[in-house]
């Protein structure tokens, strides 16, 4: 090759090199080696010290190197009952909330998908919009809702509805409420922007074809849809899973989600193994639908090219 | 198509509308209630600014804000830095050594619960105290490293998805004219995923500027966020100033996406008008 | 506008042994050809040829992964892109969306640092050559396809190059529109002299553009010739079932006469008899190609004994200025006859299910072996 190609290829290879290569490292420290330490921390022992573990790999006074895997924590973690039910607990408030952002989220991202042009931009608008206020705020306005001395049992003990305020806040309801108030918006825009794709000449064919609007509904709208409902369900379900500042400000303290777990055992019982064990725990629970929605999105990328 | 169908999708869109925005709504009013009692209507004495004075005179608020709008700023900027550069890796560069690797951890943050990026990353940050003896203590700097990793998932989705929809021929075009490939990419490509900078950049800063859970995790005692303050006075009980707080923060959203939202009317009635002129000469002359 | 191309001139365009893999693919196959200076050249083929792929090569978009390509005796194997005296014109157009058609033509002379008065000048020019002038200040988005492809042109253009790459110029036109802007794009080409290289899928614009025509099927170029050698004598029978439509037969080779040969068919009743000798071993197989507009119908047997055949008609489609008749041989193999319908009684028609005699020149049918 001519030397001048050649340095012209040497300059373009060593800058995409670059390119790719800073974001990967800082992913790699930043994100993929903090796992691997939460990892080793999650079999080694607790200590009264700072950090409050001992190590996993140590030199012993005879020199000789000495790795001590502690599964005690894991132990730990299926004998107490607190962890087992906080677990299931999350499992399900996850899964409940998902359904019914779905059940909500669907016929709005539906609506919002066949209005005008023109009005769908507004739309869009509007269900973006309060994810850019304070989430923390918008969790916050719901408390002062729920109270028992709140907005709602106010109104209703107004209108002699009801005799005695209704406890609703630090309830799984206000929970429930919370998530689906806060994770609705990651429901809908992947619906919207998958049932915006749908051409609208299937709808019409399948009417031609004899289909009522419910049976084209079930046959052609839902069937193609899937993609943008499982992409919806995963951004919501798999947050939810661990979500922790909800169920702190609007949950029951006898209830507690794996979050609420995870940070009792991290600041205030300063056992750092147990919190990392439960993470670990966490994890592998959610690597399942964590995979899913990879393998949805590489797919959607992919067929957007 | 039946009546009954028509109405049932506008009345649940209203319905999921009003499930939005009631609760900011009460907010706003009561922030102007002088109850101490938050949600007490006190119509003696309301509607007042009084919490808006109180928050105004609430050091500890203003200096978190400030610290919030510092780390968000500054994260906004290194997340698009990085982000573009994952993004543009992951589009362009075809198949290269840790496109996997790469692909995998610009998802992977997108749908982690914080509160496990919150933990690893403190254990990494100790960790690292450990061995490097660096950073010494735990504050903006671990906050914004903290929050750039997670945001710049966020920048490089953006990115790509720009990417995929961009029409490579135009910066064949401009080589083809004679640019040199950084010319190219400064007079062509820039100018037009700076709309996806622009959004990334703002994600990073919502993102950032919202975040709770990783900032409590990696701050040190010194260093507390906006968030981190709301949660521990919400923690407490509710407090008038934190309705304030919070419709001042939805005005300025408000205020921002209207014009936004005005600014692309305007572009699309262009567009149509030119759409017209472009019809009205098919041979152009 | 079958020129011949200009007898004696230099090549100007030299591509020799040229060949692009993608990995396995092989997407131009040792490809040699010349072009002359001032010629329109087209290469011809179905989508996934190589035909763009040899325009790449040529703009410098892609690397041969062997062979040399020379312009004005210059190699470009060591000219990146940018530097090289060639311009495109993409199928897309590839107009900057935020810039103006003012701002899209002058870009490649910004690139050359000439001083902003020379720049104006030129822009202007090339504007008022392909009548964009009252357009200038708009964007791309706010231009009909017609004058999107004018931009294109005169973005390309303006920059003098000593060679135009057009890709599909015409592509994204409705049809009237193309007509039309054939013959301007000739117009154009002839009033500054430059060589053009245009890839088409379109079989009729590269008879109406080109000087010359290259015919490319699986990466190779399987001809080169005017419009007319390539219609009137195809070199293979994939070129001659390619361009335009052909009744293709099998047969062998009975007569071989310095100047005529005689083949018989075994779908043909009688010999296929044509005016010119071909070389090939007694008793060879060997396809002929009749047009269908070289067949005349007629009720009656013809008096010659050779080029005949007798059939049915199947189907008639009457297209305006003329008629396609489709006719079932004898021999169950359906034929493909036209006609122009230059009388208006009805007493001269063929319809459906009327028996007819085919007949043809001697001079008509293309004979080959490949």
């Amino acid at each position: 090759m001519r030397p001048r190609l050649l340095e012209w290829l040497r300059q373009g290879a060593s800058g995409r090199s670059a390119v790719s290569a800073l974001p990967l490292l800082w992913l790699v420290l930043f994100f993929l080696a903090p796992f691997l330490i939460v990892l080793k921390i999650s079999f080694s022992e607790a200590r009264l010290a700072m950090p409050p573990y001992a190590a996993l790999v140590e030199w012993t006074h005879e020199r000789v190197l000495a790795i001590q895997l502690h599964l005690a924590n894991y132990h730990f973690l299926f004998t107490d009952p607190l962890y087992g039910n906080s677990f299931l607990y999350s499992l399900r408030v996850a899964a409940l909330s998902t359904l019914a952002c779905l059940l909500l989220g669907y016929p709005m991202a539906l609506a919002i998908a066949r209005a005008s042009p023109a009005r769908r931009n507004l739309l869009l608008m509007l269900v973006i919009l309060p994810f850019w206020t304070s989430f923390l705020l918008r969790v916050y306005a719901w408390i002062g809702l729920l109270k028992d001395d709140g907005v709602i049992n106010n109104l209703l003990l107004a209108l002699h509805l009801i005799d005695a305020p209704i406890a609703m806040v630090n309830t799984s309801f206000a929970v429930y409420i919370g998530i689906v108030y806060s994770y609705l918006p990651f429901m809908v825009l992947p619906l919207y922007s998958n049932l915006e794709k749908h051409d609208a000449s299937l709808l019409e064919a399948a009417a031609d074809l004899g289909a009522p609007p419910w049976k084209a509904f079930l046959r052609v709208t839902w069937p193609l849809s899937i993609p943008g409902v499982v992409a919806g369900a995963m951004l919501v379900f798999i947050p939810a899973v661990g979500e922790f500042v909800i169920p702190s400000l609007m949950g029951s303290a006898n209830q507690l989600m794996i979050g609420r777990v995870l940070s009792d055992e991290f600041f205030e019982n300063r056992d750092w193994p147990v919190a990392s064990a439960v993470a670990i725990v966490v994890l592998i629970v959610l690597l399942g639908p964590i995979v899913i929605f990879q393998r949805y999105r590489s797919r959607e990328l992919a067929g957007a090219a | 198509m039946s009546a009954r169908r028509v109405l049932l999708l506008p009345t649940i869109l209203a319905f999921g509308f009003a499930f939005l925005y009631l609760p900011i709504l009460s907010m706003i009013v009561f922030s102007f209630n002088a109850s101490r009692l938050v949600t007490v209507w006190d119509a003696a004495h309301s509607p007042t600014l009084k919490w808006y004075g109180e928050l105004f005179h609430n050091q500890q608020i203003i200096d978190a804000a400030v610290l919030s709008l510092k780390i968000a700023a500054m994260n906004a900027t290194g997340a698009t830095i990085l982000g573009t550069m994952a993004g543009f890796a992951l589009v362009r560069f075809g198949r290269f050594r840790g496109r996997a690797l790469l692909a995998a951890l610009t998802t992977a943050p997108l749908v982690l619960p914080e509160i496990i990026t919150g933990l690893s990353l403190l254990l990494l940050f100790v960790a690292m105290e450990q061995l490097l003896g660096w950073p010494s203590s735990r504050g903006v700097t671990t906050i914004t490293l903290a929050h750039i990793s997670f945001s710049l998932s966020y920048v490089a989705v953006i990115v790509q998805s720009r990417l995929i929809g961009f029409d490579q021929s135009l910066e064949e075009a401009a080589l083809d004219l004679g640019a040199r490939p950084a010319k190219v990419f400064a007079r062509i490509t820039l100018p037009l995923i700076a709309p996806a900078l622009l959004s990334g950049w703002l994600l990073s800063f919502t993102l950032s500027w919202d975040d709770v859970v990783i900032s409590q995790f990696v701050a040190g005692p010194g260093a507390s966020t906006l968030p981190m303050v709301i949660f521990s006075k919400v923690r407490l009980g509710v407090s008038p100033d934190v309705n304030a707080l919070a419709t001042l923060m939805v005005s300025i959203v408000a205020v921002g996406a209207v014009s936004a939202a005005l600014l692309l009317q305007r572009r699309e009635r262009r567009r149509e008008r030119d759409l017209r002129l472009a019809l009205a000469d098919p041979g152009g002359g | 506008m079958a020129n011949d191309p200009p007898a004696g001139a230099q090549a100007y365009v030299q591509i020799e042994n040229v060949s692009k893999r993608f990995g396995d693919f092989i997407a131009v196959s040792n490809v040699s050809l010349t072009v002359e200076r001032g010629e329109i050249f087209c290469l011809l083929g179905a989508s996934g040829c190589g035909k763009t792929t040899l325009l790449r090569l040529l703009a410098g978009f892609e690397t041969p992964s062997a062979g040399r390509l020379l312009i004005d005796g210059q190699d470009l194997a060591d000219v990146p892109p940018y530097r090289r005296p060639v311009n495109m014109m993409f199928q897309s157009y590839a107009l900057f969306p935020h810039m103006s058609v003012e701002r899209n033509v002058a870009f490649g002379l910004e690139q050359e640092h000439l001083p902003a008065r020379e720049i104006a000048r030129r822009v202007g020019e090339i504007l008022e050559i392909v009548r964009m002038t009252p357009y200038l200040a708009r964007k791309p988005h706010q231009l009909s396809g017609g004058q999107r492809q004018r931009v294109a042109l005169a973005r390309a253009l303006v920059k003098r190059p000593k060679l135009l790459l057009l890709d599909e110029p015409l592509g994204a036109l409705d049809r009237k529109l193309r007509e039309h802007t054939q013959f301007e794009l000739i117009n154009i080409q002839q009033q500054l002299g430059v060589t053009f290289i245009v890839v088409t899928h379109d079989q009729e614009e590269a008879m109406t553009l080109a000087t010359r025509i290259g015919v490319m099927n699986h990466g190779e170029i399987v001809q080169v010739g005017t419009p007319r050698q390539i219609y009137e004598f195809p070199a293979t029978r994939f070129v001659a079932d390619f361009i335009g439509s052909v009744n293709l037969f099998e047969g062998r080779l009975v007569e071989d006469e310095p100047d005529y040969v005689r083949i018989q068919c075994a779908d043909l009743p009688a010999s296929v008899l044509v005016d010119h000798g071909i070389s090939a071993p007694p008793d060879a197989a060997l396809w002929v190609a009749v047009r269908p507009e070289k067949i005349g119908l007629t009720r009656e047997q013809p008096a010659p004994a050779d080029n005949w055949a007798h059939g049915v008609v199947r189907e008639v489609a009457y297209l305006g200025e003329l008629s396609v008749f489709l006719v079932r041989l004898d021999s169950g193999r359906e034929v493909r006859a036209t006609l122009a319908n230059s009388s208006r009684k009805p007493e001269e028609r063929f319809v459906r299910d009327t028996p007819v005699y085919l007949s043809w020149d001697a001079s008509s049918p293309v004979v080959g072996s490949g």
